[in-house]
């Protein structure tokens, strides 16, 4: 059988911490950072990089488009 | 020689842009002008050199046509009548801006407001000191002959290119309704090949996308901007100054007068002779740049200058700035479409200067 | 158990060109966007540069940019750009494609300068059916000058100028411009939509694909109207502005295809 699993990279510089990311995510991956990034927005990161499908939800409703998307399928033989 | 033709000075214009090689003409009707875009229709532009025509919802949008082709390096001509030049005023502020080349056609009429159709001379420091907003100019040519009209859109674009300015030809009622015999030149194909390093007609890979603008945020950069728009009119003022002298050669008394103006002031000129009254005329072609110099040099040589316009006194403050209060300069004009005859012109000589 | 790859494999595994599924393009330029937070501008000009990326159409597409908060969209977009004065974008667009026909010409328009303005060019570049693509970005506000009322701004919504709600009887009533210019024959195109969700953005890219593919065909003007948010003139954070969108802008500028294929559908 084949699961997926992804991951994000966030521009941290650019992210202007808008938290629209978050509420696109549907497996709960990402969180507002507790420190701030040079420009003083909390920036989004991945809290639970476990549950990241790199569905790419995320990345195309940011506006600033500071996400970046990676996915891959994994065959697992039982 | 060229094509002879008996024509109205409106013709002449429209006919002149199709032989300059214009690539298109957005307008908007407008009296006395409109025979500008009719010629142009019944001329099929798009059949005979493949110029775009187009008539706007409005001089606004017009000149923001204009605006548009000239950002991608086409030739583009609109023109209009005084009421109409107030609202492209805008378009020519951000085109003067974004240094974008073209040629403005103002068939003066009277105002201010919607004034009359009849002719005028009342927008002189409309053209020649900016307009709009800003600190910028028009470089203006300012016709005396259907000739003219014809010489000066082929003329006016090869100042508007030279420049990256956009240029005014400041005609009026008279001079586009009348009908003369004009010497055309011969035609130019529209240009395909032309230097596309600063228009926007599409980044290929090979360079940086290509942005036309007026706008800086960046007050230092903006100040440059504008340093570097003046620069390129002190050049203008350097090399193309243009101006006609009439019976200078021993004058004591001096006319300043362009477009109608002038032509009424060569028959003045010739009846004052007839009473043995020496007076010649500086006739501006360019009223910007102004030929500050060369009437200053011949305000050396005379007792009064008298600046006549279809105006209530807008050249004349240039006229005393070259003088510079060396010698007498007043002003004589009739307004609101009332053209002065050459009896009345000698007559306000005799007054303002012999008589007293 | 056999596997080239473990289920368990770190995030830095998965870092890499070979799995790489979204990143933004390269036609939008590096700098920075001048846009507040979780302002809607951001994915309607991604999504557009998308679109010239996806359709190789980079070095024959001309923009337009025009006056408020998109008035540095040439400064993002990776294309040659011109920008226009308040309004007369359609204009601009009008004498660029005029002398460029076989070019892709789009203006990049907001509420203020499309529906107010600019009314007069928009509505005669539609009417006389240019073949150009406008996208019209309509967050009922004045963004820019500082949130005052737009031709656009709801009934009762509050604004700088609009203080105690936008009043009917005082100040008119707000505008579907969208729908008007429906009603022309010049339109080819007209459908309004949305970037606040996944599912809205990959509908509204559907959708400037739908408007440049017409363009190619030279079909006549598409518009492509996109309610927008502005959390910052709507006093509120990205994600409430969004929630406030979707319940109070959406029943009175509902999404969807209003004209398509030069036929009206609603």
């Amino acid at each position: 059988m084949a699961k997926v699993r992804g991951a994000i990279v966030v521009d941290v510089e650019r992210c202007k911490g808008c938290e629209i990311c978050i509420d696109s995510c549907p497996t709960s991956v990402i969180r507002m950072s507790p420190t701030v990034n040079n420009k003083g927005y909390r920036y989004a990161y991945m809290e639970n990089p476990e549950n990241c499908t790199g569905c790419s939800n995320c990345a195309i409703v940011c506006p600033d488009g500071v996400i970046t998307v990676y996915r891959k399928k994994i065959e697992v033989e039982i | 020689m060229g094509e002879l033709r008996l024509m109205k000075g409106n013709e002449a214009i429209a006919e002149a842009a199709i032989r300059a090689g214009a690539d298109a003409y957005f307008g908007y009707p407008i009296t006395p002008q409109s025979e500008i875009m009719e010629y142009l229709a019944s001329q099929e532009t798009h059949k005979r050199t493949g110029m775009v025509l187009l008539q706007a919802e409005s001089e606004i949008a017009a000149i923001n046509m204009v605006y548009g082709a000239a950002s991608t390096g086409k030739k583009a001509i609109t023109s209009s009548s005084s009421p109409g030049i107030s609202l492209k005023m805008e378009g020519l502020s951000y085109m003067a801006g974004s240094e974008l080349p073209c040629v403005v056609v103002n068939v003066v009429r009277g105002g201010p407001g919607l004034g009359t159709i009849q002719p005028s001379q009342a927008d002189y420091f409309q053209a020649t000191k900016g307009g709009g907003h800003g600190d910028y100019h028009l470089i203006v040519l300012a016709p005396s002959s259907v000739q003219e009209m014809s010489d000066f859109v082929k003329l006016g674009f090869e100042l508007a290119f030279k420049y990256r300015n956009p240029v005014m030809i400041l005609s009026d009622g008279v001079i586009g309704q009348m009908m003369e015999k004009v010497e055309l030149f011969d035609p130019i194909p529209r240009v395909t090949e032309f230097d596309q390093s600063w228009v926007a007609t599409g980044k290929t890979p090979d360079r940086e996308r290509n942005i036309v603008t007026s706008l800086d945020l960046d007050p230092h950069k903006m100040e440059q901007h504008n340093r570097d728009i003046m620069a390129k009119y002190e050049r203008m003022k350097k090399e193309d100054v243009r101006y006609e002298e009439v019976d200078c050669d021993d004058i004591d008394y001096l006319f300043v007068a362009y477009g109608s103006s002038a032509r009424i002031c060569q028959k003045a000129i010739k009846l004052a002779r007839e009473e043995g009254i020496r007076v010649g005329l500086i006739r501006p072609i360019t009223l910007f740049p102004f030929p500050t110099k060369e009437i200053a040099h011949l305000g050396d040589r005379v007792k009064g200058i008298l600046s006549v316009e279809l105006n209530t006194g807008q050249m004349v403050e240039d006229v005393r700035l070259a003088i510079n209060g060396k010698v007498q300069v007043e002003h004589y004009g009739r307004v609101g479409g009332v053209i002065h005859s050459p009896i009345e012109l000698l007559e306000a000589l005799k007054k303002t200067f012999i008589t007293k | 158990m056999k596997t080239t790859d473990n289920l368990n494999m770190s995030t830095e595994d998965l870092i890499r060109e070979e799995n790489l599924v979204y990143k933004k393009t390269e036609c939008m330029t590096d700098a920075v966007l001048s846009f507040c937070p979780g302002c809607g501008h951001g994915v309607i000009h991604r999504l557009t540069m998308e679109v010239v990326e996806e359709m190789g159409i980079q070095s024959d597409t001309i923009g337009i940019a025009s006056v408020g908060c998109s008035v540095l969209a040439y400064d993002f977009m990776n294309v040659d750009m011109t920008g226009a004065a308040h309004g007369r974008a359609p204009a601009v667009a009008t004498g660029i494609k005029r002398c460029w026909p076989d070019k892709f010409v789009f203006t990049y328009q907001g509420d203020g300068d499309l529906a107010a303005i600019g009314t007069a060019e928009t509505i005669h570049a539609c009417n006389r059916g240019e073949n150009i693509t406008i996208i019209f970005v309509n967050n009922g506000i004045y963004g820019m000058t500082g949130g005052q009322m737009a031709p656009t701004t709801l009934e009762g919504m509050k604004s700088s100028t609009t203080p105690y709600g936008r009043d009917i009887s005082l100040m008119g009533n707000p505008i579907k411009i969208t729908e008007l210019v429906s009603q022309l024959p010049g339109t080819y195109y007209v459908t309004r939509q949305a970037v606040h969700t996944p599912s809205a953005v990959r509908k509204a890219k559907k959708a400037i694909r739908t408007a440049f593919e017409s363009q190619k065909l030279k079909k006549g003007l598409s518009l492509i109207e996109f309610v927008s948010n502005c959390n910052s003139g709507w006093k509120m954070t990205p994600v409430e502005a969004n929630k406030w969108m979707e319940e109070h802008m959406f029943p009175f500028y509902p999404l969807g295809d209003i004209k398509v294929e030069g036929k009206l559908i609603k």
